[in-house]
């Protein structure tokens, strides 16, 4: 594992993991599909998970590895929860476009 | 035993308080007032008892620690020396009497059950006042006949002038209350105590107090005693408390709660002798309040507001022979008063009932041979009030007369043309109610009758009071002054020895109730002059009609002013600081408002803001 580190340095997968967030970002804040935004959603948080693991390595410390156990059991429930709310919005409403969830006006 | 005794003696009114208020109406007009009048003669009899077994030393019976603070302490206590044992016998004796007489009285009202109540609460709170072995106890019960006091001059709740009565006695006591109160302050602070057994000892002493602070809270305390007394200048809510049903003007605004004023001068004799500058004030306020209500009671018409202003006039006099450091002058007077001025209230009040609620004398007149009963007690309380021999008046009026005399011509002269004016007004009162014919309506005519015996044995057994009770201090021997001697520091026997002096001036106050009488003989009788409608009355006797317009100056110098500042603050003040509250109000409300267009609904937007913000919070975190 050391290896690996060594031969890529932890710089190439910091810029990775704030790739692929700033993607998750822009994922969310452009694509009106609610599924999209919810991948995108889930980018943000693996990009995390990545950065965590690499730190972990690097630190030779094992309990980022173990964090990054629990946010992916969490994000699994979440995606469980979060999917079926999207099945019942889209069963009510015959859409999933987040421009037309005007429901939580104020 | 005579801890429950006492206990009984207070609780007994207060009880008959509660079942009247909680059961009162469910148990019927019956129940009510045999309740109400037994709760009373319990407290009669056991006062009856006490005074039998007393001896000279007071008991003294505290229930528990009230407040205790440092070198300062108040107990829940009660105290029975001869002056409490005095005033609760002829409390709870004429209460007894005039609850009995309410029975009938207010028979067809339909509150009687809170009537009945109030009356046994205001017992309560007498007994309380008259027990108190420290100056709160006192304030307490104070403070509890005031409120009754109130509750019962506005009984008649739906009539807004005895409502605005009711709140007039109130405010005026309210002012007396707040001087008895400093009073209060003051005397705790000069001696660290309230009890009266210790106040006296400490007193007695001789301690090392500046004469101008005791002189300042015996006129702290005096300025309590014409509030509750209906003294100069607070006197004005005492006739208009006449709004209230008769058997509370005899019983409260006559015979017992106007005479608190003078049991707390009494009580506290041993304070008033230190400060002699008060004491002259006393006098002379007492002796100005004579003859200023005398005057105005010479040309009332109504006749309870002749009856008020002769009992503010007999106050007065009582005042005076307190000034004058005469205290058991003025308890016998107390004593005495309280017998014809209740009688004189429910002989009147028995006429009214007769009348059907008529209280104007123009309106009266005939009533001897209609009202025999009520004719011949009240006939006996003039003669008492007027001061003729052998009746309890003469006796008590006599002796504060010729105190006067011994200390001050001028304060003599005072109290004998108030008696004059007394005999004369009593008797314009007898002349145009029971003389000549009837000047009612033909339907009242028809209507007359003498009262239910209720009503008749309570007058009987006053005027037989107010013809006897004068042998309770005869001059020369008297059994009043040397059962209340140890209440007093100096002895006031040698002013007693009759002299030549001494007859004639008895001599000199009959003839003057003689000529009072006679005067009203004249004019009343034989001339059958009636007084002139209200529009007619000109000249001097308008004046006094009018009450020397004291109400309409108090209303000038206290009261439109007052109105005048609580409208201005009404109206700009209030105003300016509620538009500032209600400013605020609308403002936030207007940047809630806009503030709910950010919350369109728009998932999008709300995505953004959210990035947007935690890209600004990590900015701020690590830039």
């Amino acid at each position: 594992m050391n290896n690996i580190l060594n031969q890529l340095g932890i710089e190439n997968y910091i810029f990775l993991s704030v790739i692929l967030f700033c993607i998750g970002v822009f994922g969310v804040l452009y694509r009106r599909n609610a599924i999209i935004v919810f991948m995108s959603i889930e980018i943000m948080l693996n990009a995390v998970n990545l950065l965590f693991v690499a730190f972990s390595t690097y630190h030779q410390d094992a309990q980022g590895q173990v964090f990054v156990f629990f946010s992916m059991a969490v994000a699994a429930a979440e995606v469980a929860v979060g999917l079926a709310i999207l099945v019942s919005i889209f069963r009510n409403m015959d859409t999933i476009d987040v421009g037309n969830l005007k429901n939580l006006k104020g | 035993m005579d801890t429950s005794l006492v206990l009984v003696l207070l609780l007994a009114p207060f009880l008959g308080f509660l079942f009247n208020v909680f059961l009162g109406k469910k148990a019927g007009k019956r129940v009510v007032g045999i309740v109400g009048t037994l709760s009373v003669v319990v407290s009669f009899a056991i006062t009856l008892y006490l005074f039998a077994n007393a001896n000279q030393e007071p008991l003294v019976i505290n229930l528990f620690d009230w407040i205790t603070i440092q070198r300062f302490d108040v107990k829940f206590g009660f105290l029975l020396d001869q002056l409490s044992i005095l005033w609760l016998l002829f409390v709870t004796g004429i209460g007894s009497l005039i609850h009995l007489y309410s029975i009938s009285y207010i028979h067809d009202d339909e509150k009687m059950h809170s009537f009945f109540a109030y009356l046994n609460l205001f017992i309560f709170f007498m007994i309380t006042l008259v027990m108190g072995s420290n100056l709160l106890m006192m304030f307490i019960g104070w403070e509890g006949v005031g409120l009754c006091s109130y509750l019962l001059i506005g009984f008649w709740y739906k009539n807004q002038d005895f409502n605005d009565a009711a709140k007039k006695a109130f405010i005026m006591n309210r002012i007396g209350d707040l001087g008895f109160l400093i009073g209060i302050f003051i005397v705790r602070s000069l001696f660290h105590t309230l009890d009266f057994v210790s106040l006296k000892s400490i007193i007695s002493t001789a301690p090392d107090v500046n004469d101008l602070w005791i002189a300042i809270a015996a006129l702290a305390l005096f300025i309590g005693a014409s509030g509750k007394s209906a003294q100069i200048p607070l006197y004005t809510w005492l006739p208009d408390a006449m709004a209230g049903p008769t058997p509370v003007s005899a019983l409260i605004h006559a015979a017992t709660m106007v005479t608190a004023g003078i049991f707390m001068i009494t009580r506290l004799n041993f304070l008033f002798d230190l400060a002699p500058s008060i004491q002259n004030l006393i006098a002379i306020v007492g002796a100005v309040t004579a003859l200023v209500a005398a005057t105005i009671a010479l040309v009332q018409n109504d006749i309870k507001k002749v009856l008020a202003y002769s009992t503010v006039s007999q106050l007065g006099l009582m005042f005076l022979a307190l000034g004058l450091g005469a205290y058991e002058v003025a308890v016998f007077h107390v004593i005495t008063h309280a017998f014809f001025k209740a009688c004189l209230f429910l002989g009147s009040g028995s006429v009214i009932h007769g009348l059907h609620g008529e209280q104007d004398m123009r309106k009266m007149g005939g009533l001897k041979k209609a009202m025999p009963i009520t004719f011949f007690t009240m006939l006996i309380a003039s003669l008492a009030i007027a001061g003729i021999f052998p009746l309890a008046g003469f006796w008590s009026k006599d002796e504060i007369l010729m105190t006067a005399f011994h200390h001050n011509i001028a304060l003599w002269v005072i109290g004998s043309i108030a008696s004059i004016m007394t005999a004369f007004y009593m008797f314009r009162l007898i002349y145009l109610t029971f003389f000549n014919s009837f000047r009612g309506t033909e339907e009242q005519k028809h209507h007359l009758h003498e009262s239910p015996s209720l009503i008749t044995v309570p007058l009987i057994i006053l005027a037989i009071l107010s013809f006897f009770g004068g042998i309770i201090s005869l001059p020369g021997h008297s059994w009043l002054n040397e059962y209340l001697a140890p209440l007093f520091s100096k002895v006031a026997t040698e002013e007693h020895v009759l002299g030549t002096t001494e007859y004639a001036l008895m001599a000199i106050a009959t003839i003057g109730a003689l000529i009072g009488i006679g005067i009203a003989y004249k004019k009343y009788l034989k001339d059958n002059t009636i007084p002139n409608e209200d529009a007619e009355i000109t000249g001097i006797s308008k004046v006094l009609y009018n009450k020397y317009y004291v109400d309409e100056i108090y209303d000038a110098i206290f009261v439109k002013p007052i109105n005048i500042l609580s409208s201005f603050f009404r109206d700009s003040i209030e105003t300016t600081l509620s538009a500032l509250v209600f400013g605020l109000g609308k403002v936030t409300n207007e940047i809630a408002l806009q503030g709910k267009k950010v919350h369109n609904g728009s998932v999008g937007l709300y995505l953004f803001a959210f990035v947007l913000g935690v890209i600004a919070i990590l900015t701020y975190l690590f830039l």
